[in-house]
């Protein structure tokens, strides 16, 4: 269960770069253990640091000073494209990040973020640049992104709108569906019998 | 009308939930050793299960090596951990693992296939991104996280937002020596690596019908290089002689019922897509990459762009406006769920024999499942690689990516029949080229990209 979001004012920090893929969010070799948690060290490991020591690269957004406290993160376009891990997005959240701002985002990213409470918001890009460094004030019930006297208003698909204000559980959610389910299942099982395999284990 | 995709999306929906979004029934779920054990144990851990073991397969082929004589060591760092872990969930979940020492055990895109696993109009997930690959078969599959393989698991169903559809038909007859990685390379360059985003993408037309199976899945696997929600093809004769008789697929006068409903699995004549593209594909020619995104693709015969990114050139180590031709490399890979099963292995191998690869270039060929290696050494096709210079391994992902154990030299130049050439995929600061097998055995000959055709016709 992910942690509720309503409203968000933080820097925006610019990673304003197209088609960043999950493997530069967090490479493969950053993920050491079977569990979810233990990743925001090696976010953007590729680019955060210079060696295997881990020595922060001062051109790499979040290590300027600046950015440092960012929960805000403004991209290019297809965000998050690549390996469907959702490494990638834990990683973020754990470091903080609660919001990212693109002009399209690649698809098994963005359901990832939804379940864990990270909003991505999509804008065009020419209004995206702009916000560089801006304190940018995020408003989901509203759907408005704002920074300074400029409003910009958002779509988000009411599920996904839903699941992040309230903070929900899906699988909670789904199981009041649990009778559709069922009578979905005795309609199917006689119509695609093959569909059911009761013994997979030959 | 309606689209094929329609078709299947409404069979499975179970119902409507608020803010237009649908519950959708899942058939299929497929786990691998990369997340399977965090899926699973944090399913136990909410104190939930896995409502249908029947229907989830679990396949060892991530984290596994590859190298001869395997046992549940890794060469990465801390991975024997997800291999005895998700072995040990999904015993205690009762779902059926093609582990380490299987017959069948493989890359779960290519395993799926050959078990009859995947079927015409079924839905199938998996949390890796390729599962899309299995849409070759009419089947709507699709790659999702971690959260949404505990949610399916749990309660048979995912909620998801429809996404539009799309259909791009490859008119025409491609020329000798392209193939479906060249078909997709060059989509995915001119249309751009998020040029499918939101669309469940159909791939029709002669050039697609004309397809044998196992290249019709090379075309769906980079569906998701394409950015798309899923790639999908129509079944048709082809699909269904290559599904009989296979170890799920259903059997008897289940098959014949089975038969008669996938033949309507198919798009109306005057089905309405939110998006159309139209390639002809004998214009395509053998493609390589050149950069850092699969969009970033050329004719190998061609050259670097003019305009190119200078962060790709600088990553790349290449000049805009270069030749591709003649890139020395240090690396060759055949392997992975787009390149890597028994037509791949063949073509690749009719460049091979009686060749070596150049000095100094180190090549490696990892087939795709365990089957297909079987399937290879009966016909010879092992001594051919070994001979030619390259290593013949066991199956799985293998060097597709890197996970922090095994990898290409730090800064080495690959050309690889893989799917991504993202920056340090497949090892710190690597350079990937991804092309066709042909290409791959062709540049390793060579020593330095090359045109397979030149060497076919030479």
């Amino acid at each position: 269960m992910a942690e509720p979001f309503t409203t968000l004012t933080s820097i925006a920090a610019p990673l304003l770069r197209d088609n960043v893929d999950t493997d530069a969010i967090i490479p493969s070799r950053e993920m050491k253990s079977t569990g979810k948690t233990g990743l925001a060290g090696g976010l953007f490991a590729g680019w955060r640091y210079c060696d295997a020591e881990r020595t922060p690269n001062p051109d790499f957004v979040l290590n300027q000073p600046e950015y440092s406290m960012a929960a805000l993160l403004l991209g290019g376009r297809n965000f998050g494209c690549g390996s469907s891990r959702e490494h990638a997005v834990w990683a973020l959240a754990e470091y903080g990040i609660r919001c990212i701002i693109a002009p399209s985002f690649a698809p098994i990213f963005h359901g990832n973020c939804i379940r864990n409470g990270i909003v991505p918001v999509v804008l065009a890009a020419e209004v995206i640049a702009p916000l560089a460094g801006q304190q940018v004030h995020v408003d989901l019930a509203e759907q408005a992104v704002s920074a300074g006297d400029a409003t910009f208003r958002f779509e988000i698909d009411g599920e996904a709108k839903a699941m992040l204000l309230e903070g929900l559980d899906a699988i909670d959610l789904t199981f009041k569906h649990r009778a559709a389910i069922a009578a979905f299942h005795a309609r199917d099982r006689s119509q695609r019998p093959w569909v059911y395999l009761e013994q997979n284990h030959a | 009308m309606t689209t094929l995709f329609d078709r299947i999306w409404d069979a499975h929906v179970v119902a409507c939930l608020p803010g237009g979004a649908g519950l959708v029934a899942i058939d299929r779920v497929l786990l691998h050793e990369r997340t399977g054990a965090a899926a699973l144990n944090a399913l136990r851990d909410a104190g939930r299960t896995v409502a249908d073991p029947g229907r989830v397969f679990a396949i060892m082929d991530h984290i596994v090596d590859t190298l001869p004589g395997r046992t549940d060591r890794t060469l990465m760092p801390g991975g024997q951990a997800f291999i005895t872990e998700t072995r040990a969930a999904a015993r205690a979940a009762g779902i059926r693992l093609f582990d380490v020492g299987d017959p069948d055990q493989g890359i779960m895109h290519v395993v799926s296939p050959e078990l009859g696993i995947v079927l015409p109009g079924l839905t199938l997930i998996a949390p890796d991104s390729h599962t899309c690959t299995q849409g070759a078969l009419g089947a709507l599959a699709w790659g999702i996280g971690s959260s949404e393989a505990e949610h399916a698991m749990a309660t048979g169903t995912l909620r998801l937002t429809r996404p539009r559809a799309m259909r791009v038909t490859f008119t025409g007859t491609p020329a000798p020596g392209v193939t479906a990685k060249d078909m997709m390379l060059s989509l995915i360059a001119a249309h751009g690596a998020g040029g499918g985003a939101g669309h469940v993408v159909e791939f029709a037309g002669p050039a697609v019908t004309a397809l044998d199976m196992e290249a019709r899945m090379t075309l769906c696997n980079m569906a998701t290089e394409f950015s798309a929600f899923a790639g999908l093809i129509a079944p048709d004769d082809v699909t269904f002689d290559w599904l009989k008789g296979r170890r799920y697929a259903p059997q008897g006068a289940d098959w014949d019922a089975a038969l008669a409903q996938w033949q309507t699995l198919r798009s109306a004549d005057d089905a309405a897509f939110d998006a159309e593209i139209t390639i002809d594909a004998g214009l395509i020619a053998p493609m390589v990459s050149w950069g850092t995104s699969p969009q970033a693709s050329v004719a190998v015969s061609g050259n670097v762009p003019a305009d190119a990114g200078q962060a790709m050139l600088d990553y790349m180590a290449l000049a805009a406006g270069a030749p591709l031709i003649g890139t020395p490399i240090d690396a060759a890979f055949i392997g992975s769920c787009t390149n890597a099963r028994l037509s791949d292995l063949r073509r690749a191998a009719a460049l091979l024999k009686g060749r070596h690869v150049a000095p100094g270039i180190r090549a490696i060929c990892v087939p795709g499942s365990s089957a297909v290696r079987r399937a290879a050494e009966a016909e010879g096709l092992d001594r051919v690689f070994v001979d030619a210079g390259f290593e013949w391994r066991m199956s799985g992902c293998s060097m597709c990516f890197f996970a922090g154990g095994e990898s290409f030299a730090e800064g080495s130049r690959v050309i690889s029949s893989t799917n991504r050439n993202f920056e340090s995929r497949q090892g710190l600061r690597v350079k990937t080229h991804i092309a066709s097998p042909e290409t791959v055995a062709a540049s390793a000959i060579a020593g330095a990209i090359a045109d397979a055709r030149e060497l076919a016709h030479g």
